[in-house]
């Protein structure tokens, strides 16, 4: 028999699972693997030793006092949209939506802080603030809830345009609310009252703001792993057969965990307005909802994983600022970094899900013999 | 039987296939000539259809050698396959729903120009009016019958050349009056010098279409034959093999009493396909009900009608009768309403992962799936459910390193399925049903599972045990159903019935007029 | 009269951007990946473009307005394109999930963008100060006796030979698909993977050449975008990733049809420009005007699901990556 059989050079075989720490040792060389990659692109374009600039990204995002707090403050900003999406992503509800969720939360809460500023005592307001903002957000994953329970309707697309309505709602009331006049902007509101502002906790602006993720990040693993409806959410992003089989109501569980994952993102927008910005604009989420969709997929939607990621993000987004700064170069090389980043990954799921079969070249030839 | 010469339109030499640990084929040798009918006659998991699916380029053997028209040839892809004129008209037919018919035959064609739509309706007259088809090239797929679809499958494949013809269990899904045509149609190939392979398991269609029959058992080749030569009792002998002596028990029923029962149950698959034909029989408590078929037949649709997972057409019936109080009628109930009704079901599904267990969850999580919701609480009980998964663990001799952490798609297939097993035990039914519950495990964990069953018979359960073995069904069974395309063709003592009369009643439907 | 037509031209010249975005798209997702990274493409396309012409601006000292284009068209294809395949290697060969792999890929284009245009505005001394006139003004030129022919002349001749590119490429591709033999393989590759694998069509193949053309594609929009709606100028302003958005959009508003996306993209523009030619508007009322677009292509996409009409629903296989031993 002439070999005429002509196996295939490689082949694809699904692995069946990888021990964890071998999984993040992936992981983890994949990101050194992109650092290595973005040190040749800096070089390329400042023609410094990249080392050099990895030690000033550090000072950028943790060289001061007042540095640290700010990455941490951004960083939970991101933690606490990617705890939201997280219950949504687990049921394999394609989300896209997290933007708009976060400013009709934050439309909320700066109404509240507009309307209701000078009448109600500032602990009274907060909590207002926080539950108009849980409203608007859960009623904004609400709508393509119901149609995809309903109907089918794809959510990905739905959730994505539900962004833009929200967005365009953003600049009606930015318009509304103009301030000073012709400036296109809300301004800092309550600047002098600091009604609805996020008290000083221990002397630190944004303590509340880590303390409130950080409570939602607690809340949100142990809804997720130890309730029943974590138990439901897991099974209906399993499979609809065996929910079926269980006598769950996929629908129901679809509307309800849409409501859940809203909320939080909109209470991320009344954390962004109340807590950090004290303003409202289109920014306000700045592309956050989008990014904190790569945090929940990255962390497998472990909300603990998704500290580190994103930390890990808004260190590059810092670090890169400050290069920019530094080198007089514009401080988007944060997103091209994150992006090439994000890019080695995404890949380097791929050898943790499959394995790699090459020919047996000298099996063949042993054969012959 | 060896052909060399060019009338042998393909041989297969020593073909082995193995997929992980199973072994599919065990070097089979097939061969076939021109102008030749040749029926691949096999039980369920023989083998039959991945041996045709290394012909069409699915599936690359790991050894041995195809020879077409006597060359040795290389098949690494369905179009390797087209281009030596071998087409393979598969079970889940490969047509895309949107298209037109015309477009589905023009699909990957390498002809060269703009897609003229013209040429190719006319040329699909021509196949047509050869072989006697009837295909409308405008005609969507989602609006055609399943037996437009076959048809279609057929011209696509004759329209490409091919010589040699595969049909994967083509009459499964037609009425007998489509078969018959479907029939006529091969004999009018057969005469234009083309090869046809039928995968079948209805031995009346074997003997009265073909001209050979190879028969497979357990991925070997047992033999072929004229069919001139042979009869079906023969060949049902050499499909099933002989009676082995298993040894498993089987104690007498105590005091059977009637807990579910099924009257004039009428069902419909995904695809519109009539699944169950007017199907009435009762499970009685303390006995082991068998169900036996070819797979296909309506099993899976039964046992998920029962378990409300199923919507079943008007007029059917399913009663549940427990020992004390009011019966209780299951049919449009959901399997919730079920369990609230007090009614202790419990259901081995064939798909362990897909549709029993949440793949992504440790044991100890799984064994919640059913009853979470119990008790007040907002959080689901890990303690009682860590407990229980232990026991189950203990007593079934699962091999995983924890019940709590490593996610059970992680388990052999024999560990899930003893912790599925375990699991529906555990809940103490009332009625217990199992779809193919030791497929793919080993002897010792499949002797386990029987008798994890007879305990359950002997504290009054009521069985239904859908199996694909028949000595096992033979031995373990009190009661043997027999279902032949969603129909019951008998249910016969266990005891007193023979491997051969159960076999040909899975393979010949007992026509009603006669 | 003025206002009509000068709402028309509005129309057009942002219905051009999307109408490429929207038909790059349908061509990608036509092989069955949903690409979300539209907007990413498009900024590759716009800066690279545009780098390219200023590049070739400040090196010569009397550009010629063919070379300009050509070298700006070539280097805005060829950065779309290879956007386009580096989702394709993450989503087709490595699996990586589509949706994940879009949105890092729209991140990236952004950063990747704003970072060199951000760089170029400083190495041209200063935000807005860059400027390739040469380029721009070639994009730009139009037939004067036709475009000054009245109503109608301002209407359909006064734009940029890109307006009619598109849609020129817009019908190309609408025939492509339901006419060539490719585009018929390629519409099956979408449906049903297996199936189009069981014909013997390369499907690994035809993914990744419908993603990269369907990205080049994609890019002159970004393109069109630098040299013609803003004039050959670069703003950080996050406008093109918006109008990618709206692209994707209108791949569901148009039931995945190149041609409805011609007259789609129109409307929309006519929708995102009507608040400015509907008198006594509020500023904050024309915001919620411009909702408009985004809410009409949340009925369509409701609608589509209603009717379950199979010829306007998506691929099938949209979503999915295709691996042949997975049955």
């Amino acid at each position: 028999m002439q070999n005429k059989t002509k196996e295939p050079f490689v082949r694809l075989a699904k692995r069946d699972g990888m021990p964890t720490l071998k999984a993040w040792g992936i992981r983890l060389v994949s990101i050194v693997a992109a650092l290595i990659v973005c040190a040749f692109i800096i070089y390329a374009i400042v023609k410094l030793n990249p080392l050099k600039v990895y030690v000033s990204m550090f000072e950028g995002a943790f060289g001061t006092g007042k540095r640290t707090w700010v990455t941490i403050r951004d960083a939970m900003m991101l933690l606490c949209i990617g705890v939201g999406l997280a219950p949504a992503f687990k049921m394999k509800f394609w989300n896209i939506g997290a933007e708009g969720q976060i400013l009709v939360g934050g439309i909320a809460t700066a109404a509240c802080m507009i309307y209701a500023g000078d009448s109600i005592p500032t602990g009274a307001l907060l909590i207002l603030m926080a539950v108009v903002s849980i409203v608007a957000g859960a009623l904004w994953g609400l709508v393509p809830a119901l149609f995809k329970s309903k109907w089918d309707t794809n959510e990905t697309l739905f959730t994505l345009m539900m962004n833009y309505v929200a967005i365009q709602l953003t600049s009606y009331f930015v318009a509304l609310w103009e301030n000073p006049y012709g400036s296109n902007s809300v301004g800092i509101i309550n600047q002098m009252s600091r009604a609805g502002w996020f008290p000083e906790v221990f002397g630190q602006a944004y303590a509340l703001n880590v303390i409130l993720v950080m409570a939602l990040t607690i809340g949100m693993f142990i809804y997720l792993r130890y309730t029943k409806h974590g138990y439901e959410i897991t099974v209906v992003g399993d499979s609809h057969n065996t929910a079926r089989y269980a006598g769950i109501s996929v629908s129901k569980v679809y509307i309800r965990t849409m409501l859940v994952s809203g909320a939080v993102c909109g209470l991320a927008g009344f954390i962004a307005v109340s807590g950090a910005s004290h303003t409202i604009s289109t920014s306000t989420a700045g592309g956050r909802g989008f990014t904190a969709i790569i945090v929940a997929w990255l962390a497998k939607f472990n909300t603990f994983v998704m500290i580190l990621i994103s930390f890990l993000l808004v260190f590059l987004e810092k670090g890169a600022i400050q290069i920019a700064s530094q080198y007089n170069l514009s401080d988007y090389a944060s997103e091209m970094i994150m992006g090439i980043i994000l890019f080695f990954i995404l890949g380097s799921e791929f050898f943790i899900n499959y394995r790699l079969i090459f020919r047996k070249k000298g099996a063949k030839e042993d054969a012959a013999k | 039987m060896t052909c060399l010469d060019r009338s042998c339109a393909i041989r297969m030499e020593n073909i082995t296939k193995v997929f992980g640990s199973v072994v599919a084929n065990n070097k089979v040798s097939l061969e076939i000539n021109k102008g030749e009918i040749l029926s691949l006659l096999g039980e369920n998991g023989s083998g039959k259809t991945t041996l045709m699916n290394m012909l069409s380029g699915i599936y690359y053997p790991d050894d041995g050698q195809i020879y077409v028209n006597g060359e040795p040839v290389t098949i690494r892809s369905p179009k390797d396959a087209f281009d030596l004129g071998i087409g393979m008209i598969h079970q889940h037919f490969k047509l895309v729903d949107v298209f037109t018919a015309a477009e589905n035959i023009a699909l990957g064609l390498n002809e060269k120009g703009k897609l003229d739509k013209k040429a190719i309706a006319a040329r699909v007259k021509e196949i047509c009016d050869k072989y006697g088809f009837d295909v409308d090239p405008d005609q969507k797929v989602y609006d055609m019958s399943v037996s437009q679809k076959q048809t279609l499958e057929i011209v696509k494949v004759l329209y490409r050349g091919a010589d040699v013809l595969i049909l994967d269990e083509p009459t499964a899904v037609l009425t007998p009056q489509e078969a018959n045509k479907l029939f006529a149609v091969m004999r009018n190939m057969k005469k234009d010098n083309k090869s046809i392979i039928i995968i079948t398991h209805k031995l009346h269609e074997v003997m009265d279409i073909s001209d050979r029959v190879a028969v497979l058992r357990k991925g070997e080749f047992v033999g072929a034959l004229d069919t001139s030569k042979t009869n079906p009792q023969e060949l049902t002998d050499m499909m099933v093999g002989h009676a082995v002596e298993l040894n498993i028990d089987r104690p007498d029923p105590v005091d059977p009493q009637v807990r579910i029962m099924v009257e004039n149950l009428t069902c419909y698959n995904s695809d519109g396909i009539k699944a169950l034909d007017n199907v009435s029989f009762e499970a009685r408590s303390g006995e082991i009900l068998g169900i036996a078929g070819i797979s296909g037949c309506g099993q899976k649709e039964l046992l998920e009608s029962i378990a409300g997972l199923q919507k079943t057409a008007s007029g059917s019936s399913i009663k549940y009768i427990p020992a004390e109080g009011e019966e209780v009628q299951l049919v449009g109930m959901s399997p919730l309403k079920i369990a609230r009704l007090g009614v202790a079901l419990s259901f081995v599904p064939e798909d362990r992962l897909g549709m029993g267990l949440v793949g992504d969850l440790n044991i100890a999580a799984n064994m919640l799936l059913k009853n979470y919701q119990s008790g007040s609480s907002p959080f689901t009980n890990k303690k009682s459910s860590k407990a229980l998964a232990e026991d189950v663990v203990h007593q079934l001799d699962v091999k995983a390193p924890d019940v709590d952490k490593i996610p059970i798609r992680r388990l052999s297939g024999g560990n899930v399925q003893k912790v599925l097993v375990g699991r529906e035990i555990a809940a103490n039914p009332n009625v217990l049903m199992t779809a193919y519950a030791v497929r793919g495990l080993d002897i010792n964990t499949s002797y386990a599972i029987y008798d994890l069953l007879n305990e359950q018979k002997k504290k009054g359960t009521a069985v239904i045990y859908v199996g694909e073995d028949l000595d096992v069904l033979l031995e373990l069974c009190d009661r043997i159903l027999v279902l032949c395309s969603g129909k019951v063709n008998g249910i016969v003592d266990g005891r007193s019935t023979t491997k051969e009369e159960v076999g040909l009643l899975m393979t010949n439907l007992v026509k009603e007029d006669e | 009269m003025t206002q009509l037509v000068s709402l028309i031209q509005a129309a057009v010249v942002f219905g051009t951007v999307i109408l490429f975005g929207a038909t790059g798209e349908i061509i990608t997702e036509k092989s069955g990946n949903l690409n979300l990274g539209v907007p990413g493409i498009m900024y590759l396309g716009g800066i690279v473009g545009l780098m390219g012409a200023f590049a070739y601006e400040s090196m010569a000292t009397d550009p010629i307005p063919a070379v300009c284009l050509i070298i700006s068209m070539v280097c805005a294809l060829a950065a779309a394109a290879l956007g386009g395949l580096i989702y394709s290697f993450l989503t087709i060969t490595l699996r990586a999930n589509q949706n994940v792999t879009g949105l890092t890929l729209t991140i990236f284009g952004s950063g990747f963008a704003n970072f060199f245009g951000g760089s170029l505005n400083k190495l041209a001394g200063g935000v807005g100060q860059i400027s390739v006139a040469t380029t721009s003004s070639a994009f730009r030129a139009n037939i004067p006796a036709l475009a000054e022919m009245g109503f109608i002349g301002k209407a359909l001749f006064s734009y940029g030979f890109m307006v009619y590119l598109a849609i020129i490429i817009a019908i190309a591709c609408q025939y492509f698909l339901n006419k060539s033999r490719v585009g018929l393989n390629l519409r099956a590759v979408g449906e049903n993977p297996a199936t189009a694998d069981a014909a013997g069509i390369n499907v690994i193949k035809y993914k990744y050449l419908a993603t990269c053309g369907g990205a080049a594609i994609t890019g002159l929009g970004g393109l069109y975008y630098v040299m013609d709606y803003i004039k050959g100028t670069w703003a950080n302003d996050g406008s093109i990733e918006k109008l990618g958005w709206l692209a994707v959009a209108l791949v569901i508003f148009a039931t995945w049809k190149p041609k409805n996306a011609i007259w789609g993209s129109y409307l929309f523009g006519v929708l995102f420009w009507l608040y400015f030619y509907i008198p006594d508007l509020t500023r904050s009322s024309q915001e919620i005007f411009k909702m408009l677009p985004y809410l009409v292509t949340i009925a369509v996409l409701i609608i589509v699901s209603l009717r379950k009409k199979k010829e306007n629903q998506g691929p099938t296989a949209l979503g999915l990556s295709y691996f042949r031993e997975e049955r």
